[in-house]
């Protein structure tokens, strides 16, 4: 007889089950086969990995560039290694072939490279040095906006999904993550690259569950300062931008871009320090 | 630091003896009388300036202000006026015009119709010198526009004259040459202009704010309908006769006048592409609110409860500088004042000495007086709105003090004050004032400096006073603000973008990154 | 540049503190003292209180009896009283206030016994410099003759100058030492003004620290310039003695008074300087007694603006005598 696992959700840097002791299951596509049990995060699973992802943001920022790159990098080194179990749950559970699966990884790993190198170069292209009139240094540097959500797409994209964890994470920013309905299944093995590429614990946090039993929590929840919003409900994204105005959130709506500077952009808030030049 | 204690006492030790030995010379017989009588204490030159006033004659007051719709000045569709005061007499100025809901689609009608016949197609160039024009004329008319914005505002002419004025010009000149340049600025990007946008603004730097919103969104290509605040509409206004002067195309900017309906109206127009809001916090939200479910842009310059930290090491005289340049320029009307001063324990009682002596030369007054520092509260809502909150601090206890000046008798004037000893959980040390009020606390470390500085939901601007090179960047690298001012405090440029963190608001205005929301990036 | 030490005569050590100034801050507050608009009363009061703060002085190889004469004359009495009478004419209902002398006259020490018998009874002080002016570089001992020569002479006040070069090379012993023995070749005989000579020290913390050091030493005045070295006084630099000026009167009750020199040629400018001692130091320093200028060509523009003030007219530049 086949072993059912459930799935933890992954926060902290652990793989925890969900406070509220539910789950649900998740059958191969067109079929009422369980493929596995998932849990459902409940709004405090999401606190708790908000509180502990706010507490990890510095801790992540203050890393120097190159050492970001190189975790991201790891992060490719790491995706390849699981190669196979990636390409396992795309095959079983989108029913796609192996070319399919093997091309997601593909693009998931040429994600996690793109990114690793923009770590070290987003400063130089999005930051200035302003000739203020007058005896000032004066420059702009992009700076992390701070502990974000990422509400994944339902139509599962692996490649768009580490495009936008990237994006957040090139930044120095700390997320959590709620996973679409489309292959949650991925939850676990996406984890353990997270928790084996020396990205400190708690910076991302993986859950699964509904989003609207959580949309509310995550939109006026004040420790979270911006929301990617991937998913395709537009409905959903007005209603939590509607809501999420009391701490003026940053909610960057569903796009297509992959691999771009913009991305990255999304999640950096710009600073300008003024300095006199004298003696 | 407890070196320095020391080193301290034993100077001052030293200090009595000399001090007695000096006595005893002066009681020793001395061949010249004269040395002697320079000991004892003379009295000198009661130097008190003579009134300056800069004379109001330049300004010819039109008997009312239409709305500047499509080029040209239209009486508002209601018929109904408004009446602009001057705080600093409580005397009225002149009539300006309350545009109606209708008023405003005229409006973004005459900035679609622009933006589709005319200034979309014009090149780049082409709108770099309307800017351009924009710029030199408003330079030649500073005088004009210097007395106005004072006469409006209540803000001392030394500051409408040296900063607000230059600074809108310069703002013009900025963006004027990027009009055709807009491919560098986002290199490997396909940008085009969005359309019409609706902008709001305040009533602190009238001019200057107008200036920030249309210069950029001008040379990205867009069209504006813009909307002055109703305490302070007439800079704005003659604006739009500099905009017929330099003969900019019809519609490309309207300046229509009125108050919070009126601003609702434009914010709601379904044909208006993008919101530009600088104001209070409080009117942000609601601004983003009521667009929420819609594609409109926003961006939003909002509040701030700005923290300036005084560490040991600062350049003490420059730092105490720094606090009355944080706090009582433009009466404390600033969204980025620091509002809040973190001093060193170390260093408190004599940078608070510091600070009263300083205080005690500020000149508060008729704004006009070219030696008036502190000028006038800018409306009376305003003025209720700052001395309710200074009773209410008041009971909240600590040490109050203010500045020993006499206000004028007419008038919305408050004294420069600060409340220090009080509770970081105070009123007065949490909500923005917006006016003459400081906040003074202590810190004893520098961690304990960010963490206060910190602890805002706001992140408009921060101070930092250190000679110390790293502490600065350290500091400046924690602090969660926009705009970092490392010794020195409220400057301003044209290219330095100006924005904030949370909620301060969203976007930048000014520099490369001002040009963004007001452009299509592809 | 962080806190000195040094011994007081006697083995007693003080720290002069480590005081920071940015440049750029310094610079901005002073100029807003130029910003301030001194009309009417106000403006009569400043330019008459200049003129009574004036050092006037003539500091030249070719300075010669002859010159140092009428140098004196002008400074008892600087405007022939026909003037005042033409001036009253054309302002008749105006009560035109006498012009008063100025403070002292600068000179050389071997000029001092012909100024000492022309300024005699006049009230007008006679500042001279010494110590090796304008370098400073002699041994002390020959400093001290030339400040004992000055005084025998009959100077009320002397204008030293510190040994720079020992400032710079972190020597602040040396000049703590040399001001400390000038003083007391003074005693109670004559002023001590300490020249900084802040064009060659450069720095503001450098003005500041030497500042201070002057005042612990026993300056009775801080003087920024010899008049010799570009930059002479500054807003700023005055600036940055006045504030010490400040700090060291309210550590200590003592006041120090001040003297900018070179530079200051126009009214205007010391009007400025007037504005820059009032909201700095306040009224007590608004004295002959606690500031004067040092200057030669800064008395008859003051005259010129008096009479300006008074008349309406705009006067020549050549009206009034140039010694």
């Amino acid at each position: 007889m086949k072993v059912v696992k459930t799935v933890k959700l992954y926060i902290g840097g652990q793989f925890v089950r969900t406070e509220s002791g539910r789950s649900y299951s998740f059958n191969k596509p067109g079929t009422e086969n369980q493929y596995m049990r998932l849990c459902q995060a409940s709004r405090k699973d999401f606190r708790n990995a908000v509180e502990i992802c706010r507490n990890s943001v510095s801790s992540w920022s203050s890393r120097s560039a190159y050492n970001r790159s190189q975790i991201l990098y790891r992060m490719a080194e790491m995706c390849e290694g699981k190669r196979l179990e990636f390409s396992t749950i795309f095959k079983d559970c989108l029913d796609v072939t192996n070319d399919r699966a093997e091309k997601m990884v593909d693009e998931a790993i040429d994600s996690f490279v793109y990114y690793a190198g923009f770590c070290d170069k987003y400063q130089q292209i999005s930051g200035s040095v302003n000739p203020v009139n007058g005896p000032f240094h004066n420059f702009t540097t992009p700076e992390p906006v701070g502990m974000t959500a990422l509400i994944d797409s339902d139509e599962f994209n692996f490649g768009s999904l580490i495009d936008n964890i990237c994006s957040i994470l090139v930044g120095g920013n700390a997320m959590v993550v709620l996973l679409g309905s489309g292959c949650p299944a991925i939850l676990a093995p996406l984890a353990e690259i997270f928790a084996t590429s020396d990205l400190p614990s708690g910076v991302i946090n993986l859950l699964t569950g509904h989003l609207d039993e959580l949309k509310q929590f995550i939109a006026t929840h004040r420790e979270v300062r911006s929301v990617s919003f991937q998913n395709e409900r537009e409905d959903v994204f007005f209603d939590m931008k509607e809501a999420s105005i009391d701490n003026m959130k940053r909610m960057v709506p569903r796009h297509k871009n992959v691999k771009s500077l913009d991305n990255i952009l999304n999640f950096v808030e710009y600073k300008t320090v003024w300095h006199p030049i004298g003696y | 630091m407890t070196k320095k204690k020391t080193d301290k006492k034993k100077v001052a030790k030293k200090k009595t003896a000399k001090k007695a030995t000096k006595k005893v010379a002066k009681k020793t017989t001395k061949k010249m009388t004269k040395s002697s009588t320079k000991k004892k204490s003379v009295k000198g030159l009661v130097f008190d300036y003579d009134p300056a006033p800069e004379s109001s004659a330049i300004i010819t007051f039109k008997k009312k202000y239409d709305l500047f719709i499509g080029g040209k000045f239209v009486a508002p569709e209601s018929g109904k006026y408004m009446t602009s005061i001057n705080p600093a007499t409580t005397e009225s100025l002149a009539r300006f015009a309350v545009a109606s809901e209708k008023d405003v689609d005229t409006a973004v009608k005459a900035a679609r119709k622009a933006y589709q016949t005319s200034w979309s197609k014009l090149s780049g160039a082409e709108r770099g010198k309307y800017l351009y024009r924009i710029a030199r004329i408003l330079q030649e008319r500073a005088r004009e526009f210097a007395v106005l914005e004072t006469m409006d505002g209540g803000k001392p002419i030394k500051e409408s004259r040296d900063v607000d004025i230059p600074l809108a010009a310069a703002h013009f000149f900025y963006y004027a040459g990027w009009a055709d340049k807009l491919e560098y600025a986002f290199p490997g990007k396909k940008v085009s202009s969005i359309g019409v946008c609706g902008q709001i603004i305040p009533w602190n730097f009238p001019l200057l704010m107008a200036a920030w919103k249309i210069a950029p969104a001008l040379a990205a290509g867009n069209t504006i309908v813009i909307k002055p605040a109703e305490q302070t509409p007439l800079t704005a206004l003659l604006l739009a006769e500099v905009c017929q002067e330099a003969e900019l195309p019809e519609g490309v900017v309207n300046i229509i006048t009125g108050a919070g309906e009126t601003g609702a109206a434009i914010v709601n127009h379904k044909d208006v592409n993008k919101i530009a809001f600088t104001g209070s916090t409080a009117v942000g939200k609601l601004i983003a609110k009521s667009i929420a479910k819609t594609n409109k842009k926003l961006t939003l310059e909002l509040g701030g409860k700005s923290a300036n930290i005084i560490f040991e090491d600062a350049a003490l005289d420059q730092a105490v500088e720094g606090i009355i340049n944080g706090i009582y320029f433009n009466q404390g009307h600033v969204c980025c004042a620091g509002s809040r001063l973190l001093v060193e324990e170390s260093v408190r009682d004599v940078v608070l000495k510091k600070l009263k002596k300083r205080m005690s030369t500020l000149r508060v007054g008729n704004p006009l007086d070219k030696n008036t520092d502190v000028g006038a509260i800018n409306s009376k809502e305003q003025y209720d709105q700052i001395t309710k909150m200074v009773a209410a601090g008041k009971k909240e206890g600590g040490e109050f003090y203010q500045a020993e000046c006499s206000l004028p008798r007419k008038g919305y004037f408050h004294a420069p004050s600060y409340f220090a000893h009080q509770s970081a959980s105070s009123l007065i040390s949490r909500v923005e004032v917006f006016g003459p009020v400081l906040s003074i606390s202590s810190f004893r470390t520098p961690d304990e400096a960010i963490t206060k500085a910190n602890d805002t939901n706001y992140g408009l601007a921060a101070g930092i006073w250190s000679e110390k090179g790293s502490k600065i960047h350290k500091t400046a690298g924690s602090l969660k603000a926009g705009i970092i001012w490392a010794n020195t405090y409220n400057k301003f440029d044209p290219t330095s973008p100006f924005g904030g963190y949370f909620e301060s608001g969203y976007g930048r205005e000014g520099g490369l990154q001002g040009l963004h929301p007001y452009l299509e990036i592809k | 540049m962080a806190s000195v030490s040094v011994r007081m005569p006697g083995g007693s050590k003080i720290t002069i503190p480590h005081y920071p100034i940015d440049m750029i801050g310094a610079n901005e507050r002073a100029s807003t003292f130029t910003k301030r608009s001194i009309k009417k009363e106000s403006k009569l009061d400043a330019l008459y209180t200049a003129i009574t703060m004036t050092d006037l002085t003539t500091l030249e190889g070719a300075d010669t009896p002859g010159k140092v004469e009428q140098l004196c004359g002008k400074a008892i009495h600087p405007v022939p009283d026909q003037f005042m009478q033409e001036l009253q004419r054309l302002a008749p209902s105006r009560t035109i206030r006498p012009i008063p002398h100025v403070g002292a006259i600068c000179v050389y020490p071997e000029q001092v016994p012909i100024a000492a018998r022309c300024l005699e009874g006049s009230g007008v002080e006679l500042a001279s410099v010494a110590t090796a002016f304008p370098a400073g570089q002699l041994p002390l001992d020959i400093k001290l003759r030339d400040v004992k020569r000055a005084v025998k002479f009959g100077a009320t006040e002397i204008d030293m100058v510190i040994d720079r070069g020992a400032f710079l090379r972190g020597d602040f012993q040396k000049v703590f030492d040399e001001i400390v023995a000038v003083k007391d070749v003074c005693e109670d005989n004559a002023h001590l003004k300490v020249i900084l000579e802040t064009g060659e020290l450069k720095t503001y913390d450098n003005v500041r620290l030497a500042s201070w050091m002057a005042m612990e030493a026993g300056a009775d005045f801080i003087k920024t310039s010899t008049g010799k070295v570009a930059p002479a006084a500054t807003m700023p630099v005055t600036l940055i003695m006045l504030q010490a000026i400040w700090d060291y009167y309210q550590e200590t009750g003592i006041k120090i008074g001040m003297k900018p020199a070179g530079g200051i040629r126009t009214a205007k400018q010391a009007v400025h300087y007037l504005v820059m001692v009032n909201e700095v130091l306040g009224s007590d320093w608004l004295h002959p007694t606690m500031f004067r200028f040092g200057a030669s060509s800064l008395l008859n523009d003051l005259l010129r603006q008096i009479f300006k003030q008074y008349s309406g007219q705009y006067y020549y530049d050549d009206i009034f005598s140039l010694d």
